[in-house]
């Protein structure tokens, strides 16, 4: 069996999700939408009121089928999870480790680096495709690259990996506007905002991250991690923290460059985004579906792995980079090397 | 690899139509249904190790036919479809 299995998205509202025999069956008003056998999954995303028959869960637990439940808009809610598969030992030393300050400030720091570095490749990249690239890239470049010569000089502390990822994300978001080519004034960016996303960009951001999130936790948990004990984030009940700093290097070069993708190509456009009581802004059913097909497709794109060299697709990596990262863990690699793209 | 899945089983008897039934369920196991007795899976050597045997072991060859083809990793360049109920890429987006 491949490493790589298929996740399936659930977006329409009532749906209800059936096991029949080895498929999952997607129901809407008692009629089957989708069946799919349970052997090309790795994971079900729900979106807003959609339900499950516990048959059907007690199934996918069995494979190792996670759930996710996100609210309409992407905003995580719940993730349901079967017994912890791998070894013991593995999450033991996962937990050895978060207590250790020196261990723990160097994994932070290969997530920090990881996510700086692929900020800034996002930048050069998008003043290179441009004849006249706005002063604001290659500066907010040469800014992130001096936060990697310091990251990259000397041991630190967790808390001063923190306050580089927190520097480094301030320039980067000041330089984020001027990688949008549209010239419509809906999808100018001014200021990162979430819980809600205030505008069109932060709530394709929003979700988007919701989506890498996920694909994060289900590799995590499918080596034997325990996604909620992380280094870089700080414990919090519910809160899958080694997931978040496994995705900091996927925020550049998977989210990011997807949503800018949806702009410059105009695959979205400001009518597909409304805006609810509370000033938030959301996507459209059509924008979401939109979304989601651009994200499934980004995955399936061919790649070589800068580290391993296998030939394999963006689906994977997450996969590739949680087995580095127990491989780190379990002490068998010095350190963790995150993806980093050119 | 996608396995194209044809099957005749005879349904005279109430035994026939059992083993249809039997015959249908396990390739909707593996796969989908794109027309009456026509199943394309898409697996890997385990489920095919899997879904073979209990396929040979369900129908009876006295009265019944079952052909298997081989698709190969891509079928989208040897399987064409037009009109009504399209397959679905379960490697694809899934999307419902």
């Amino acid at each position: 069996m491949s490493s790589y299995h298929n996740t399936l998205y659930v977006t329409t509202p009532g749906a209800y999700l059936a096991k029949d025999h080895e498929n999952v069956a997607v129901r809407v008003e008692h009629q089957t939408r989708m069946s799919v056998p349970m052997h090309h999954l790795g994971g079900v995303v729900c979106f807003g009121p959609v339900s499950a028959s516990p048959e059907l869960m007690a199934a996918c637990m069995e494979r190792g089928i996670g759930f996710s439940y996100l609210d309409v808009n992407g905003r995580f809610l719940a993730r349901v999870e079967g017994p912890a598969s791998g070894n013991v030992l593995l999450r033991r030393r996962q937990y050895r480790l978060a207590d250790d300050p020196e261990a723990a400030a160097a994994l932070a720091r290969s997530f920090v680096f990881g996510k700086v570095s692929n900020s800034r490749a996002m930048l050069v990249r998008s003043a290179r495709e441009r004849p006249e690239a706005p002063p604001g890239l290659l500066e907010g470049a040469a800014r992130l690259a001096g936060r990697l010569v310091d990251l990259g000089r000397q041991p630190m502390t967790t808390d001063e990996a923190r306050g580089h990822e927190g520097e480094a994300a301030a320039g980067y978001f000041a330089a984020f506007d001027a990688m949008i080519r549209s010239t419509d004034p809906a999808f100018r960016f001014t200021l990162r905002s979430r819980r809600p996303p205030m505008d069109p960009v932060n709530a394709l951001l929003s979700f988007v991250y919701a989506l890498v999130r996920h694909d994060c936790t289900s590799a995590l948990a499918a080596v034997g991690l325990d996604p909620g004990v992380g280094y870089l984030h700080v414990d919090r009940p519910g809160r899958p923290s080694l997931a978040l700093d496994l995705m900091e290097e996927f925020r550049p070069a998977l989210a990011d460059r997807l949503v800018l993708a949806l702009i410059n190509r105009s695959q979205v456009s400001p009518g597909g985004f409304v805006r609810d009581e509370a000033g938030g802004v959301l996507m459209d059913a059509d924008t979401r579906r939109t979304v989601l097909i651009a994200y499934q497709e980004r995955k399936q794109v061919a790649l070589t792995h800068p580290i391993t060299g296998e030939a394999t697709t963006f689906a994977v990596v997450p996969h590739i980079q949680a087995r580095l990262l127990a491989r780190t863990i379990r002490g068998e690699l010095e350190r963790y090397q995150p993806f980093l793209v050119r | 690899m996608h396995i194209l899945v044809c099957y005749d089983v005879s349904t005279i008897t109430p035994d026939g139509r059992r083993r249809l039934r039997k015959v249908a369920r396990l390739c909707k196991d593996y796969g989908q249904r794109v027309q009456q007795s026509v199943f394309e899976c898409n697996v890997g050597d385990v489920q095919w190790a899997t879904l073979r045997p209990a396929l040979l072991s369900e129908f009876n060859p006295a009265e019944d036919s079952l052909r298997f083809y081989r698709l190969g990793e891509d079928p989208s360049r040897r399987a064409e479809h037009h009109g009504v109920k399209p397959s679905v890429d379960f490697e694809g987006p899934l999307i419902a």
